[in-house]
């Protein structure tokens, strides 16, 4: 009676073993099948090399920098080297605290990095697993979260944020939090009524009537085929966050101690020094147009690829 | 659903100013009052209270529209909202308006021009307009315009001299319409990237329809076939995306505000945020959510106005 208690375990063991290590194989398969049609598109190709610059500039910066971020500089005679324009000494020119640009943007580049990726990933995470389990289940459950979507959709973004900075602090977890409880929205509508179509395929039936639990066949049947969807959405929300980070910031509710370009941007608005010092203005607002362009590239070049309509009509 | 949506903002805000640095009597308890106010505040408000009286309090003042007095102003919320609200309006409406009839032209354009070189570089440009950050766009208008060549004003609403007796007068003045330029100029280049890359994808979609060879046949002249049958059909799920853009216009809004220092609810809601202000920094919120589920809502009677497939339930 024990003995056979302890086979059918172990047997039950190695075939949720056997399930995991398919399921992994098939994410394997998948994400190398993307990733050659991804190299199909010049467009996306291009963005990526855009987004990765500048990841490996936000890893080395620290090291290139020629100046602290918030490190004085001073002339020749002592004085403070406030508003000088760009010199074999500061590239890029210094600001209104005799602080040097080209050392901020650098450094600056770190924060948008994270901030672009990490919120990426909590849009990708939160929307796909809402998503996923909505359309899976249907019924109630799918009422509630759409409810909830609706709902958040009269949050208006930029204003939220400014309230949780507000009662929470001025930190840029805050800002990730918001990013993170307001940007799945779309993500979650749009992979919600993939699985609605998905859930009726004969292989999820199939799996169902071989006795698979309804996480088995979320995690192994459907995830697998919406994980294109959700790289899309989240090569979106990189440049969204990056920006809603910025934008943040230039309001005055970034955390000064920390070098952003959104911080850049503000400290070059509330000074004035904007309408003089565009060696102080334009470095920071390119930088953040080319990264978030890149990510819109990343999108729209895979999106081509994913979607076969778009690219018969072109 | 409207009410639902409303109802919810409103208790997200209740228990969320609850957590303000100096804990819930903060919020609503100005640093400045003396004992006695502080005491009519806190029993008109119901601050010894259990939280389900608080939050019945809450209610009950919100929807006699009633938010507190300003810190800073020392003034009734209300009265200072319903103030800059009509200054939000007058600026998102002509923006909005203005990016919208562009970005559905420009669209339809772009699609019909589909796969030529021009349409290429179009793309492109449409791309990196939108991805640039509206307050940039805004600093460096401002630096050509503004700082540079001098030919248009640095920001707010009004010259030194202008004077007005009543808001018609205001909003119709050459001096207010002069200082609305700048800041609609920059909201559109941030508003006509969606409705420009819906129109465009939409009409793609819709020119491999049955109708458009028909139109084709029967030897309508290409602009009619644009304007007369594919555009018509296209431009349904731009109305649709309208629900959805206009939370991020609002974010747009409160930015363009503060760059061009336009006295609207954004720029108070940054400035009393900053400031510590809570209770007009919540009026501030809730207004401006307002405005977005207000639209939301307009933009779903639209849509089923313009299809009647959603009027009469069919699929």
């Amino acid at each position: 009676m024990s003995g056979e208690t302890t086979t059918s375990v172990k047997q039950r063991d190695r075939e949720t073993k056997q399930g995991w290590s398919r399921f992994v194989q098939n994410l394997k398969r998948s994400a190398i099948e993307q990733g050659r049609i991804f190299m199909r598109s010049k467009m996306a190709v291009a963005g990526l090399l855009i987004i990765l610059f500048y990841v490996v500039l936000a890893l080395i910066s620290p090291y290139i920098a020629p100046y602290e971020p918030y490190e004085r500089i001073y002339m020749a005679d002592g004085g403070w080297a406030k508003l000088q324009p760009p010199s074999a000494a500061n590239p890029l020119g210094t600001t209104e605290a005799a602080h040097d640009v080209l050392s901020q943007l650098l450094l600056g580049s770190r924060i948008a990095v994270f901030v672009g990726l990490l919120g990426a990933f909590m849009v990708a995470a939160i929307g796909t697993t809402l998503g996923i389990v909505a359309g899976y289940y249907g019924g109630w459950v799918d009422e509630v979260v759409m409810r909830v979507v609706d709902i958040l959709y009269g949050l208006p973004f930029i204003p939220f944020v400014i309230v949780l900075v507000t009662v929470l602090g001025a930190s840029v977890w805050n800002i990730i939090l918001g990013i993170a409880l307001l940007y799945w929205l779309s993500t979650a509508r749009v992979i919600r009524s993939e699985v609605l179509s998905l859930r009726e395929r004969p292989y999820v039936e199939a799996a169902r009537a071989a006795g698979a639990s309804d996480f088995r066949i979320m995690g192994v049947h459907i995830l697998p085929n919406v994980i294109p969807l959700s790289a899309l959405y989240a090569a979106i929300a990189v440049g969204y966050s990056i920006v809603a980070q910025a934008s943040i910031a230039f309001l005055g509710f970034g955390d000064p101690s920390i070098p952003s370009w959104g911080v850049m941007l503000q400290r070059a608005f509330v000074t004035q020094a904007f309408g003089v010092a565009w060696w102080w203005v334009i470095p920071p607002g390119l930088s953040i147009t080319l990264i978030v362009t890149g990510a819109y590239l990343v999108g729209r070049g895979y999106e081509e690829v994913v979607n076969p309509q778009l690219q018969q009509k072109e | 659903m409207m009410f639902a949506s409303l109802l919810t903002v409103i208790t997200i805000l209740f228990f969320l100013f609850r957590q303000v640095p100096g804990g819930p009597m903060s919020a609503i308890v100005s640093p400045r009052m003396n004992e006695a106010a502080r005491q009519a505040v806190i029993e008109q408000y119901g601050l010894n209270e259990p939280l389900w009286k608080q939050y019945v309090f809450y209610m009950w003042n919100v929807f006699h529209l009633d938010f507190g007095q300003s810190f800073y102003y020392g003034q009734s919320v209300y009265s200072l909202i319903a103030d800059r609200f009509l200054n939000t309006m007058s600026l998102m409406l002509t923006a909005l308006v203005i990016s919208y009839s562009v970005g559905t032209f420009l669209g339809a354009q772009l699609g019909w021009l589909r796969g030529t070189t021009k349409e290429r570089a179009g793309m492109l440009v449409v791309l990196l307009i939108r991805s640039t950050p509206v307050f940039w766009t805004g600093m460096i208008v401002l630096y050509l315009f503004a700082f540079q060549l001098n030919i248009f004003p640095l920001g707010g609403m009004r010259g030194m001299q202008a004077s007005y007796t009543t808001n018609a007068e205001k909003f119709l003045s050459v001096d207010f319409l002069y200082h609305l330029v700048l800041p609609v100029f920059t909201l559109c280049t941030f508003y006509t990237g969606l409705p420009l890359l819906l129109m465009r994808n939409n009409l793609l979609e819709v020119l491999s329809e049955d109708y458009i060879k028909t139109a084709r046949a029967k030897g309508l002249t290409e602009r009619r076939i644009l304007f007369r049958h594919a555009a018509r059909n296209a431009i349904l799920p731009v109305v649709t995306a309208f629900a959805i853009a206009i939370g991020f216009a609002v974010g747009g809004q409160v930015l363009i505000e503060q760059v061009y220092s336009w006295p609207g609810l954004g720029r108070e809601m940054v400035q009393a945020s900053l400031r510590s202000d809570y209770p007009l920094a919540q009026g501030a919120f809730m207004l401006l959510s307002v405005i977005v589920i207000t639209m939301n809502f307009f933009a779903d009677l639209t849509y089923s106005y313009l299809d009647p497939r959603v009027r009469l339930g069919g699929n």
